[in-house]
């Protein structure tokens, strides 16, 4: 990515961000979303709101709630409080009618090891075939283009089995994006990939954003490519909301070390993109670890030598 | 751009395998109706069946005894084995889908066990008339089923597939200790029972085949009407629902199918083995494995299959005839090692993934 594109990117981010909500044409709404398992809430009461065209991201440490959020939304767990698809409850909508408007991408997804890529994308196009039925040549087609597109054309024929990390995860993707649905539900979709594999399938995801409007949301661990892709970050807490907003507002040393329980270091790239890395107790920083119950929040600050610089990011 | 349909590997050619075996079948059908003690050139065996359809008015000048053994004796046998094989195929293709095991054949939730518990009574307590040594065998593999299908649903919908397996086990395990008890306290009759178990289809008639068809037709086509549910159920049930789907209730119809179509099958033919695995294995490895083409092509190949082991069954030792369920037991169990083998060869994986 050149310079000018980062730059171009951030602007149309930006522009994308101030139509947005709060306010704008909601997608997914979750209303005092709560969820219990095992006699226990995972998720509190969490309101939020996506606009049309949004990418939220879904951070938090591990338990906070992220993928408990993105299979409420999906219809997978049972929960109180309203989800609300495009205005309409999901709880009234048939799982038919809600796998045409949500498609979820699991962390780790089920690849029976013998289909081919093609059968296997095949299978998002399930919510547009008669439950009886067999599949039309549309369907057929419209595969097709969707692999071409991803550029796993000359995958078609391969048994999923065979393929490496990054290829299966695009071929996910292509089995969710084959619902056609104009939501996409990821959770941690880059987390076996390395680093350009990461960025690679995040750049996929963008653009297809783009093009066909899609309206993303999504658990991620990387903060930093969170911080690079994502229009507006909900950051979790025990399963409640401990900040919301765009990347420079929720991407702070405090608000991240008390939610994670970590100190961590926000540094500013030159071209203005922020990169979080952890403070290690001992060894090249002298900063030490601030164990805090992500619950109560205390604001313990680390020390502000490299600190933020909000009015720059403006 | 007009995008041209990429297929996958098995779906390109979709007509071959469903064409090498419906030729198969056609082929063995008419050597097994040529074949026996009388041998009937195939031109009066196609003048016969001829003869038999309705509205066309054909004349043969076979032999009337000849005409009879094809269409009394012979045709009825074939038929009754087609079906019986087409059904035990398609449910254990069915199976192991559902239950995404390769192991997994139409007897897995106790159909065979209910069955035979239910014939043996009827051999035991029922006289000299076996006339509803059928209905007892049909009855109690359906009880069987639904006992461990309620069990298994019991134990919990998370793990549906391994509840539900251990459900059958026990319930196949109770039912035959029930069946071995009553059969060794009426030591006469347990010739009968053997004959039985094993399976034949030495007195089939034309009745056997209309009182099964109804069964097994409706039951076939539930089962052809959800194949591609099954290859949408591959990839579990969670996601499987995202899909839009209801996985519970899907895999309520499809096992109902199979069940009420394995177990019209069995009451007619007994209990035969390993059709249901070897076959489905075949189609599978030579076919491709989606479940779109191994369960039709499965389902004519299975009849194929069957009515070829009918042939070997009373051909090879004849005058005498070997119980059908040694035949495909002695095919059955050295190509399902070889299956097993090739599989672990081919991918390193093991048994229980599918």
């Amino acid at each position: 990515m050149t310079r000018l594109g980062t730059v171009i990117r951030l602007a149309e981010r930006r522009g994308a961000r101030d139509a947005g909500p709060p306010g704008g044409s909601a997608v997914v709404e979750l209303d005092a979303l709560t969820v219990h398992l095992g006699g226990r809430a995972v998720v509190e009461a969490i309101s939020a709101s996506v606009g049309r065209g949004e990418w939220i991201g879904l951070i938090g440490a591990n338990g906070a709630g992220k993928t408990t959020v993105l299979r409420a939304v999906a219809g997978l767990v049972e929960h109180e409080g309203a989800v609300r698809l495009d205005g309409k409850a999901a709880a009234t909508m048939s799982r038919r009618e809600r796998a045409r408007s949500v498609a979820y991408v699991p962390q780790s997804p089920e690849l029976p090891a013998d289909m081919s890529v093609f059968d296997y994308t095949l299978l998002g196009r399930t919510p547009h075939i008669a439950y009886l039925a067999v599949e039309s040549s549309d369907d057929l087609a419209h595969c097709t283009r969707l692999l071409e597109r991803l550029g796993l054309a000359d995958l078609a024929h391969r048994q999923l089995s065979t393929l490496s990390g990054g290829e299966r995860q695009r071929v996910v993707l292509a089995r969710a994006l084959a619902q056609e649905a104009p939501i996409l539900l990821m959770d941690e979709p880059t987390s076996a990939l390395d680093l350009a594999h990461r960025v690679q399938t995040l750049e996929i995801v963008d653009e297809l954003r783009r093009e066909w409007g899609l309206t993303v949301v999504s658990a991620l661990h990387d903060l930093t490519l969170a911080g690079q892709f994502v229009d507006r970050l909900l950051l979790l807490a025990a399963g409640t909301v401990a900040a919301c907003g765009t990347p420079t507002e929720v991407l702070d040393e405090s608000v991240l070390s008390a939610a994670f329980g970590c100190a961590v270091r926000i540094i500013r790239t030159d071209d203005g993109e922020l990169v979080i890395a952890p403070r290690r107790s001992n060894g090249s920083s002298a900063t030490p670890v601030c164990f805090v119950n992500p619950r109560s929040l205390s604001p313990t600050r680390p020390p502000p030598e490299t600190g933020v610089h909000d009015e720059e990011a403006r | 751009m007009r995008a041209r349909p990429l297929r996958g590997p098995g779906v390109r050619h979709t007509w071959i395998p469903m064409a090498v075996a419906a030729v198969l079948m056609v082929a063995i059908s008419l050597v097994a109706l040529c074949t026996g003690p009388v041998a009937i050139p195939p031109s009066q065996v196609l003048g016969t069946l001829l003869a038999h359809v309705p509205l066309l008015h054909f004349h043969t000048d076979t032999p009337a005894i000849d005409q009879a053994i094809v269409w009394q004796l012979r045709a009825p046998r074939v038929v009754l084995a087609g079906l019986v094989g087409a059904m035990l195929a398609s449910g254990g293709a069915a199976y192991q889908g559902l239950f995404r095991n390769p192991l997994a054949d139409p007897y897995l939730l106790g159909v065979a066990a209910g069955a035979g518990l239910g014939a043996t009574i009827e051999i035991v307590y029922g006289g000299d008339s076996s006339a509803l040594l059928p209905v007892f065998a049909f009855v109690g593999g359906s009880l069987a089923v639904a006992a461990t299908y309620l069990i298994g649903v019991a134990g919990g919908r998370r793990a549906w597939g391994r509840s539900i397996v251990l459900a059958g086990v026990a319930v196949a395990a109770l039912l035959t200790a029930i069946q071995t008890y009553l059969q060794q306290r009426d030591q006469e009759q347990i010739r009968q029972i053997y004959d039985w178990i094993l399976g034949s289809f030495s007195v089939a008639s034309w009745s056997d085949v209309t009182r099964v068809l109804p069964y097994i037709v409706v039951s076939a086509a539930v089962l052809l009407a959800h194949r591609r549910m099954l290859d949408v159920l591959r990839v579990g049930e969670e996601e499987a629902g995202t899909l839009g789907i209801h996985p519970a209730r899907t895999r309520l119809v499809v096992v109902a199918a199979a069940t009420l179509g394995t177990a019209a099958a069995v009451s007619v033919s007994g209990l035969i083995g390993f059709v249901g695995i070897i076959v489905a294995h075949t189609v599978r490895l030579t076919a491709g494995a989606s479940y779109r083409i191994i369960v039709p092509v499965a389902m004519v190949g299975g009849a194929a299959f069957l009515i070829g082991a009918d042939l070997v069954a009373r051909t090879v030792q004849a005058p005498a005839e070997v119980p059908i369920g040694v035949v495909t037991a002695c095919i059955g169990a050295p190509f399902f090692l070889v299956v097993l083998v090739s599989r672990r060869a081919a991918r390193g994986v093991g048994v229980g993934e599918s």
